[in-house]
């Protein structure tokens, strides 16, 4: 015996590190027939761990103060070694989170993913895409620049849209009547300390989960079903490691080419990833002309214009714009299909879920816009739209007519 | 049915959408060139003669101009004039408190102008001054109508006033004249504030070209690992069928 598997006798007596190393990696047995959609999930655990470890460099040069923060971010530019190399990573992480997290979700719809038994891992990942919204909103104010500012004026006020208690709830989260110092200290504390966390958790809870029952594949269909008779391997699968680690590190790759390309020759991405109005320090007393959150909010901002007032309260849109996120935790048993996967469903579902991301995106669009009568009626059409994908799903899945799954994963 | 006709209808009228959302004032596009340090050396030039006077630029250090070419001696004998010190950065002699009655207003600091306002909208408003006698100042812009600041360059410029066109009900600024020539003739005025603009880009970043330098550098070691990357993935996944 080498000294190295003594060593290792040594630790798996105390600790599972070889069981754990089997269990997740080198004898988690993945399906065979992943496709581009299935790069998502490794590269959304690439980006958080790239946003944790700039994210503890920038906390060591950033001040989190009214009078010092947004000039803090410049020294970081200019002044901190690969400080602004830091920044830009950070910002263009934030953006390309949302990016790889979308993509993936995107993937789960057509896929079935969150269909039995995979329903707690679509929940702890609508869960992380909670945290993660929250995450970025707090992070945004950091810069202290005019749309930090305003924008976390525009949300917080939301809050205060809420009947009885909203004033209050709304001081709460501030601190102070408005925007302040105050609001900018607990923001940093939560975006630096709670939410990555509460994230990181979710993550592995995640993982765990999926890990318990298996991946699912783009065909929809168990391949634990098949099992090899002597060695009980699904027939269909293969080790995570070597084959996706090798593979995963390709899409890596690419991921990271697109990243660079941003990151060094389009950083601001054309005012999408860091907005022009950020580089005005925030001020109180002077409102921008137009307020638009950064693009990976604005599908929801624009279900909450697309809603009118009621009594002059802006509730309701909130309510509409809360819904549009609580639904999807009830997608697993919205979804009636006998199919999983896109590849065997019906005609109604491709266009419903066609429809959806249509007006996803027109959402993401008109989000952008200041409000004007034709951008709200056809922002009411897309958010009608939107809703009508989630809670028509279980007459619409079921009547669709389906094709029979394979036995064996194709492909 | 109906509710999928005005839904057809509205899709067409998207582009308009569009359009109405970016109608803004026409602006010139500043000859932005960041590898002419020339260019970069003259605007740091035109920048603390015009507008350090008034404007702060509080995190941009004088030394920083190394980067542009310059030695610590040149920026020393050249830009600095009050006993800075190279390691400073650019502060202006003006007290808030003065430019809150000259101006109404404080000059905003400049560090990152070119970043909030963009190089077009700066090159335009700083050839967009004009004569207007019922402004305190005396001077109007046509980009940023009512501004607080005065023609600081009307020296070189000379004085504009604006020609009126009409356009629906209103009229509207069609083109400005000039009326009183000054130092320099307007194309050459047009290249200093082009100079000036390119400065103010370059030290909105003063990184960016480091940046795209290294870029590059990066592109190509990811290229490069790619191909191995990829080669190893086949190399694993041969057997897999």
């Amino acid at each position: 015996m080498s000294a190295l598997q003594k060593m290792m006798g040594w630790v798996d007596d105390r600790f599972p590190l070889t069981a754990t190393y089997k269990a997740h990696l080198s004898e988690y047995y993945a399906p065979k027939n992943f496709n581009f959609w299935y790069f998502f999930g490794s590269l959304a655990l690439l980006v958080l761990v790239i946003q944790i470890v700039t994210g503890i460099f920038l906390t060591m040069n950033y001040k989190p103060d009214s009078e010092l923060a947004f000039t803090s971010v410049e020294f970081i530019m200019r002044d901190v070694e690969w400080g602004w190399l830091i920044r830009y990573m950070h910002s263009t992480g934030a953006s390309m989170f949302f990016v790889v997290v979308y993509l993936h979700m995107f993937r789960g719809l057509m896929y079935g993913s969150y269909r039995k038994p995979r329903e707690l891992i679509w929940i702890f990942g609508v869960l992380i895409y909670l945290m993660l919204m929250a995450e970025a909103f707090l992070g945004y104010l950091l810069p202290w620049g005019q749309m930090s500012y305003w924008g976390a004026q525009v949300i917080v006020n939301l809050f205060a849209a809420v009947p009885f208690v909203g004033e209050d709830l709304s001081i709460l989260i501030r601190g102070d009547y408005v925007i302040s110092d105050t609001t900018l200290n607990r923001f940093f504390a939560f975006h630096v300390i709670a939410l990555p966390l509460v994230l990181i958790a979710l993550v592995a809870v995640h993982l765990v989960a999926l890990h318990e029952v298996g991946s699912n594949n783009p065909d929809g269909i168990e391949i634990k079903k098949h099992k090899d008779p002597v060695t009980h391997l699904p027939l269909d699968g293969i080790p995570f490691h070597p084959y996706y680690t090798v593979k995963d590190i390709v899409g890596v790759i690419v991921f990271l080419m697109v990243f660079s390309a941003i990151l060094f020759f389009a950083p601001e991405m054309g005012g999408y990833f860091l907005e022009a109005a950020n580089f005005v320090p925030a001020d109180s007393l002077k409102t921008p002309e137009h307020i638009a959150p950064l693009w990976y909010f604005t599908p929801f901002y624009a279900i909450l214009r697309a809603v009118p007032p009621l009594f002059g309260s802006q509730f309701p849109g909130v309510v509409a714009m809360g819904m549009s996120i609580v639904l999807m935790f009830f997608l697993p048993w919205l979804d009636r299909s006998k199919v999983k996967s896109i590849r065997y469903r019906g005609p109604i579902y491709k266009i419903m879920l066609a429809l959806f991301v249509v007006s996803f995106i027109g959402l993401g669009y008109l989000g952008l816009l200041p409000s004007t009568p034709v951008a709200t009626i056809f922002a009411q059409v897309f958010s009608v739209i939107y809703f009508l994908f989630f809670l028509l799903m279980p007459w619409y899945t079921s009547i669709d007519k389906t094709k029979p799954e394979p036995e064996r994963v194709t492909g | 049915m109906k509710r999928l006709k005005n839904f057809l209808f509205l899709l067409a009228a998207a582009p308009v959408l569009a359009f109405a959302a970016g109608a803004t004032v026409h602006l010139d596009k500043a000859p932005v060139n960041l590898s002419d340090q020339d260019s970069l050396q003259r605007g740091a030039r035109m920048f603390v003669n015009y507008c350090l006077n008034c404007h702060s630029a509080g995190v941009m250090r004088y030394s920083r101009l190394q980067d542009i070419g310059l030695t610590e001696d040149q920026i020393k004998e050249n830009l600095m004039f009050a006993g800075e010190k190279p390691g400073e950065t650019m502060k202006t002699g003006m007290t808030k408190a003065d430019a809150k009655v000259w101006f109404g207003a404080t000059p905003p600091d400049l560090s990152v102008i070119s970043r909030s306002r963009g190089a077009d909208w700066l090159y335009t408003y700083l050839r967009g001054f004009y004569r207007d006698d019922t402004r305190a100042t005396g001077w109007n812009n046509t980009v940023f109508d009512k501004v607080g600041m005065p023609h600081v360059m009307w020296n070189l410029q000379g004085e504009m006033v604006p020609r009126y066109k009409k356009e629906g009900e209103h009229e509207v600024i069609d083109r400005l004249e000039l009326v009183k020539p000054g130092s320099v003739t307007l194309a050459e005025y047009d290249a200093m504030v082009g100079d000036l603009v390119n400065y103010l880009v370059w030290m909105g970043e003063p990184a960016q070209v480091q940046r795209k330098q290294l870029g590059l550098i990066v592109l190509i070691f990811l290229a490069v690992f790619f191909v191995v990357a990829y080669y190893l993935k086949k190399e694993f996944w041969k057997d897999i069928h």
